[in-house]
């Protein structure tokens, strides 16, 4: 397997945290990633929403790329590239449509057998390392911390593009998340839009799409949101600040990429994970379940201690009823 | 409100170009509203989803192209996910977008400025410079304090690069744009 | 007399609201009774066996069930008697569902209430007497009424199972609503093609004899051996000698005269034969516009006529026939939309029904299977249907669903399209009921293959404007009135019970509902019978119905008059009336009031006595209570039982 890695943008700038953990999380589990040469932006939903074959190219351009380098497949940490590269390759399946996309290249693909498959970096994870042997690397289990698992819109969807996990329900990083200890709550907007990149331009869709998402995962007893994505890590965290808490009520919550919690797992240091990058303090998170272990060790303890006195008094009577008789 | 004639207001011409950019038989759609039930943008829309697929049947090109909805559709995909006969509607969405650019209609010019910045960020570095991005927005539209509040927040974090990272193949990528503006021409 | 209640609890459905065990314990104090209990399902399996057990067990002679309506179950619980040695005419049943768990919560008085009814009838049951039944020969002949596709399946199913079949048909050819049709949904197959063999299977059948052009005048007796008068109208043309050429038609002045056939859309002679395919295909004259009989000139076929056929002179004609029992399928008309002001109410000639529309579509209508608008001949290219008309609205009095004309529509829309390819047809409709195989389908394809615009809403108004009409109305999925300027508007009209249907139940003797529809007697279990003995419905008499369902049911019902016929001799039922002759004073009152003839006089040593004739009694009491000496009795229904009834109810 020749996996190239396509960063996407974003992990220059605002996601960097994730592809530092990414990149770590990796080497660590020996997952060796090819860097595209000289890659270029997908072009994202702006190019998608002003035309495919654009869109298309931009994409494809990529593609092209990676192959050049002998890989045949492309991993990519960001769901709005892997949505503009699945659905640029599932798109040139179409002759017409692939050669309005040549027209637009330098270097075209000749046939759709050149473009490599695309896959998310957690797809790479669970499918090709598998759980297992990620399970088996745990040297720091994420005991006590409940985490909220959030998917994005895209990631999984459509159905028919996308090809990985349920549409509507996924649990690979549900999966990956209690693999590594971790306690995965309920949560039911695993797939719910968080606004996208509509932040700058009408942070109200955002405000309240993304409220609605931190407010579930705190009624849920989340100590932090998960995600897969720099774009809804971007809404949820460092727009915290601006969302609509429904009900009013704003709390702390830490928001991970799943390879920070993957990293740390694994014994990565934290430096190499970013997690001073993010904006609400991760700490907040590793506190509340550093609590909720010790809760429950008191708990244990003090029913231990429980059982332990009544069994004192017992053999106590005992001992004084043989006293007696004797 | 007027009385809808829906013989003149009918452009065959329009609901075929819709069918065959995005691939979608709009007939195949029988109007239950799942798509609308499920947008999570809905609340913001001046006509919700089912009725862009409503009157894109009833082939009503002003209606759809002039609505703000195609602009703040966020092409999550929930309606094409759960719609029960199939239909890709968000790629309906996007394909109104298309010629609504392509016909110079923009009902939330917002929206489409940050577009425009970002690919022009594109263009020319060949991968988005995002701080460039948003001073191109801001330039643009005049929207000073945009975000201003999150400055603070994000500029300790070191993450924003303070120049642009450009790659080698720049011309490369100036050149699809430049090739899809001649086609376009075309 | 030993006698053994059995009160149920019918599940919940009357344990819910009676104290069920509570009322077998006041049971057991009741006279005569030695044995009581409760049940949970007294007619399952298990509840009849106790019921034959404590029979036996407790040297029972008589037996209450409490529980539901006798008109379910008062047959099963006679047989579970009989199964035990008794006679079925010595169990009585208390209604303590029906009467009471289903209309009343008040616990308490629910099971007063029971427990007086249980009374009632353990009192009435004291009276009881064996009554047994006597046999009779049958008439294994049927009459079908009514040659739709409803009743021609009927008849042949019937006539292909030996037995003879008299059909009557009211027009001058069968073939009923179907064979105006151009095509059928779902499958859109020619309508005459599928129809056309089975009705020449009709006319050459030996079995079957065809009365077209004739009604049914009056029924007597009951089943087995019903007497029917049918009158045969006069048709002016003898058709013994008809051969159906044609050339009458040809040479007839009178060209005016309305098109039934056709649905009034043009016009045709005054001697005529309705269509190519008719059965039988014999011409007749209508007087109301043949000059023979208005002017009292012309002659002209009577000339012409190679076989000499025609009698202007020919008068109606009643026969009768004896069958045993009878298949009503009489079909239904169609909702007269000229109430509907708004839509013209008759006054638009390019306003035309959906049955109209099958003649301008059908290759043998008057257009030739072209379809050209009434005004002007033009061919439309925007044709608008609107769904609903006279259905599903209360202020017609048309609360129904006519079921079938979403699916008519959807064939109609798709046949525009395949007549005038640059056409374009709207549809406005309420809902779209498309509930039969492949139906939903249908629709859909009407939709994505022939593009045909479904707008959903009603149409408020229709205007005519230039040589178009505005269809005003409104899309409630766009949220927004909207108009459309058609060429021409098809009302998807309404099913409504056939003209005189009501007229002809009162002499069948069955019910029908407040549209006129038959009755049948019961909704889910007994589709195809009525209440009357031997009187089965079949098709659209007894609610609008599609093709498939009207032959499903013509079937049905004929496999019913097959059962019926397959025993040799039928039990009479011997609840009827019985003259005491010795307190007869032969006043004649019972005999001049009996509504079915069943009571004659004899003579009985010199004197003058009422009698009752056993087959014909129906068993109705009016003669008991006519009767000033209380000579005449109801068997099973006497004075003294109804007394006894009362009296536990007024006196204890
Ligand atoms: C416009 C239109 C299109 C349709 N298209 C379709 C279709 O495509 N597919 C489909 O499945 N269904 C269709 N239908 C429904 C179809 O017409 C009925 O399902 C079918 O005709 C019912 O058959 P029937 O025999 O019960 O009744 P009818 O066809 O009404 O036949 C009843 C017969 O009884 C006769 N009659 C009535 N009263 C008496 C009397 N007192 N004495 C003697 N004779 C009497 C009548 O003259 C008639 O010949 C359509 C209906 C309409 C209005
Ligand atoms: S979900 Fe599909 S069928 Fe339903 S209204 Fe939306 S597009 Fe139409
Ligand atoms: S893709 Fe657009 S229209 Fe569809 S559900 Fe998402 S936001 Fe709504
Ligand atoms: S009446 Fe005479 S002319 Fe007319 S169709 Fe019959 S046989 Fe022919
Ligand atoms: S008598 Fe004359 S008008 Fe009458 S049917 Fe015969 S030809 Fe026609
Ligand atoms: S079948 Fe359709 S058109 Fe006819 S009454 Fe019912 S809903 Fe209306
Ligand atoms: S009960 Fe009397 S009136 Fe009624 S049918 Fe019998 S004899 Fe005639």
């Amino acid at each position: 397997m020749n996996l190239a890695y396509y960063p996407g943008c974003s992990g220059l700038g605002t996601s960097r945290e994730y592809e530092r953990s990414t990149r770590a999380a990796c080497t660590a589990l020996g997952v060796k990633l090819t860097d595209i040469p000289d890659w270029s932006c997908c072009g994202s939903t702006p190019a998608h929403a002003l035309e495919h074959a654009l869109s298309g190219a931009l994409s494809a351009r990529n593609l092209v790329g990676a192959a050049k380098v002998g890989c045949d497949t492309v991993a990519t940490p960001c769901p709005s590239c892997l949505s503009n590269l699945k659905t640029a390759r599932h798109r040139m399946a179409d002759d017409g449509f692939r050669a309005k996309v040549g027209r637009l290249l330098d270097q075209p693909a000749e046939k759709l057998a050149d473009l490599p498959d695309v896959q998310s970096v957690l797809e790479t994870l669970v499918t090709r390392v598998g759980l297992d042997a990620i399970r088996a690397k745990v040297r720091q289990p994420l005991a006590g911390l409940r985490v909220a698992p959030y998917y994005g819109c895209i990631m999984t969807r459509p159905a028919d593009v996308m090809r990985f996990d349920d549409p509507e329900n996924p649990t690979s990083m549900d999966d990956l998340l209690t693999a590594l200890g971790a306690e995965v709550v309920p949560f039911p907007y695993k797939v719910e839009c968080c606004g996208a990149s509509y932040g700058v331009t009408r942070r109200d869709i955002v405000a309240r799409l993304s409220g609605r998402l931190l407010g579930a995962a705190r009624d849920a007893g989340a100590h932090a949101v998960v995600v897969a994505c720099p774009l809804c890590q971007m809404n949820l965290d460092l727009r915290q600040t601006q969302v609509e808490w429904p009900g009013g009520r704003a709390v702390d919550m830490p928001v991970f990429y799943f390879t920070q919690l993957l990293g740390r797992a694994l014994g990565v240091p934290d430096a190499e994970l970013g997690l001073e990058q993010l904006c609400v303090d991760p700490a907040i998170a590793f506190r509340r379940a550093a609590q909720a272990v010790a809760a429950r060790q008191a708990e244990e303890a003090a029913l231990a201690a429980k059982a332990a006195a009544k069994a004192a008094q017992a053999k106590q009577a005992a001992s004084a009823n043989e006293g007696g008789r004797a | 409100m007027d009385v809808t004639n829906l013989e003149s207001v009918r452009d065959d011409d329009f609901i075929h170009a819709v069918m065959e950019e995005s691939g979608q038989d709009l007939t195949h759609c029988y109007q239950c509203g799942n798509c609308t039930a499920g947008c999570p943008c809905g609340f913001a829309y001046d006509i919700q989803v089912s009725q862009i697929m409503r009157n894109l049947q009833a082939g009503r090109k002003d209606k759809v192209l002039n609505s703000r909805s195609i602009w703040l559709c966020l092409s999550c995909s929930s309606c094409t996910t759960r719609c029960p006969n199939n239909i890709d509607v968000a790629r309906v969405m996007d394909v109104l977008r298309h010629i609504a650019r392509r016909e110079g209609r923009v009902a939330e010019r917002g929206v489409t400025t940050f577009w425009d910045a970002f690919l022009a960020s594109v263009r020319k570095h060949g991968r988005v410079y995002e701080l460039g991005v948003v001073a191109n927005y801001v330039a643009r539209t005049g929207r000073v304090w945009t975000d201003i509040d999150l400055l603070p927040r994000i500029a300790p974090k070191g993450k924003l690069s303070p120049m642009p990272h450009g790659i080698q193949g720049r011309d490369e990528i100036a050149r699809i744009f430049q090739r899809y503006e001649e086609e376009r021409t075309r | 007399m030993r006698i053994g209640v059995f009160v149920c609890h019918c599940g919940s459905n009357i344990g819910g609201t009676v104290d069920v065990p509570g009322v077998a314990q006041v049971a057991r104090a009741y006279p005569d009774v030695v044995f009581s209990s409760d049940t949970m399902y007294a007619c399952s399996e298990p509840g009849q066996a106790a019921i034959v057990d404590a029979i036996r067990e407790h040297a029972l002679d008589g037996v209450v069930v409490a529980s539901c309506t006798p008109r379910m179950h008062e047959p099963t619980f006679r047989r579970t008697v009989e199964r035990a040695g008794l006679n079925r005419y010595m169990f009585e049943m208390a209604n303590i569902r029906e009467h009471v768990s289903w209309i009343g919560k008040d616990r308490e008085a629910n099971s007063n209430k029971a427990a007086e009814l249980v009374r009632m009838a353990v009192e009435k049951l004291r009276l009881n007497a064996p009554l047994y039944p006597k046999s009779f020969d049958v008439t294994k002949r049927v009459l079908v009424i009514g040659g739709g596709v409803a009743g021609i399946q009927a008849a042949l199913d019937c006539a292909d199972g030996g037995i003879e079949v008299v059909l009557v048909e009211r027009e001058s050819t069968i073939g009923g609503k179907m064979a105006k049709l151009d095509k059928t949904f779902p499958t859109v197959d020619c309508s005459s093609c599928i129809l056309g063999p089975k009705m020449v299977d009709v006319s050459q059948h030996p079995n079957i004899r065809l009365y077209a052009h004739a009604e049914v005048e009056k029924i007597g007796g009951y089943v087995g051996n019903f007497k029917v008068d049918v009158r045969r109208k006069a048709t002016y043309v003898d058709w013994e000698l008809c051969t159906g050429c044609g050339l009458c038609m040809e040479k007839c002045p009178s060209k005016k005269s309305p098109d039934a056939f056709n649905e009034h859309v043009g016009v045709t002679t005054s001697i005529n034969i309705p269509f190519p395919q008719a059965i039988p295909k014999k011409a007749i004259i209508d007087p109301t516009s043949c000059r023979q009989f208005v002017k009292g000139k012309c002659g002209v076929c009577a000339k012409v006529c190679p076989t000499g056929a025609i009698r202007y002179d020919m008068e109606d004609q009643v026969v009768t026939e004896e069958v045993g029992a009878i298949i009503t399928a009489t079909g239904y008309d169609l909702f007269d939309y000229t109430r509907y002001a708004e839509y013209g109410g008759g006054r638009y000639p390019d306003v035309i029904t959906s049955l109209q529309y099958e003649r301008l579509l059908s290759a043998s209508g008057p257009t030739g299977g072209h379809v050209k608008r009434p005004s002007d001949g033009k061919e439309p290219k925007t044709v608008v249907f609107i769904q609903c008309v006279g259905s599903r609205d209360r202020s017609v009095d048309r609360p129904y669903c006519s079921g079938f004309c979403c699916m008519y529509t959807a064939k109609q829309a798709v046949l525009t399209k395949d007549h005038i390819p640059d056409s374009r047809s709207y549809v406005f409709y309420m809902d779209i009921r498309a509930n039969g195989k492949m139906y939903e389908e249908f629709t859909r394809r009407a939709m994505e293959e022939y593009g045909v615009q479904y707008v959903r809403g009603r149409v408020s108004m229709i205007v005519p404007q230039g040589d178009k009409y505005l269809v005003r109305g409104v899309d409630t999925l766009l949220g927004e009135q909207v108009e459309v300027p058609a060429d021409l508007v098809v009302l998807a009209v309404g099913a409504e019970s056939s003209h005189g249907a009501p007229q002809l139940a009162e002499k069948l003797r069955i019910s029908y509902d407040n549209y006129g529809f038959f009755m049948e007697s019961h909704c889910k279990l007994r589709p195809v019978e009525t209440n009357t003995a031997g009187v089965y419905l079949a098709g659209a008499c007894q609610g609008p119905k599609d093709i498939p369902s009207s032959v499903g049911q013509g079937s049905a019902a004929a496999a019913k008059v097959l059962g019926l016929f397959s025993r040799g001799r039928l039990e009479s039922d011997p609840q009827i009336s019985q003259v005491d002759v010795r307190r007869c004073v032969g006043c004649g009152k019972c005999i001049t009031t009996c509504p079915y003839g069943a009571i004659e006089w004899m003579e009985l040593r010199g004197e003058m006595k009422a009698r009752v004739i056993e087959t014909v009694c129906q068993g109705c009491g009016i003669c008991t209570v006519t009767c000033p000496q209380g000579a005449i009795q109801l068997q099973h229904f006497t004075d003294n039982q109804i007394l006894a009834e009362v009296n536990a109810l007024c006196l204890s």
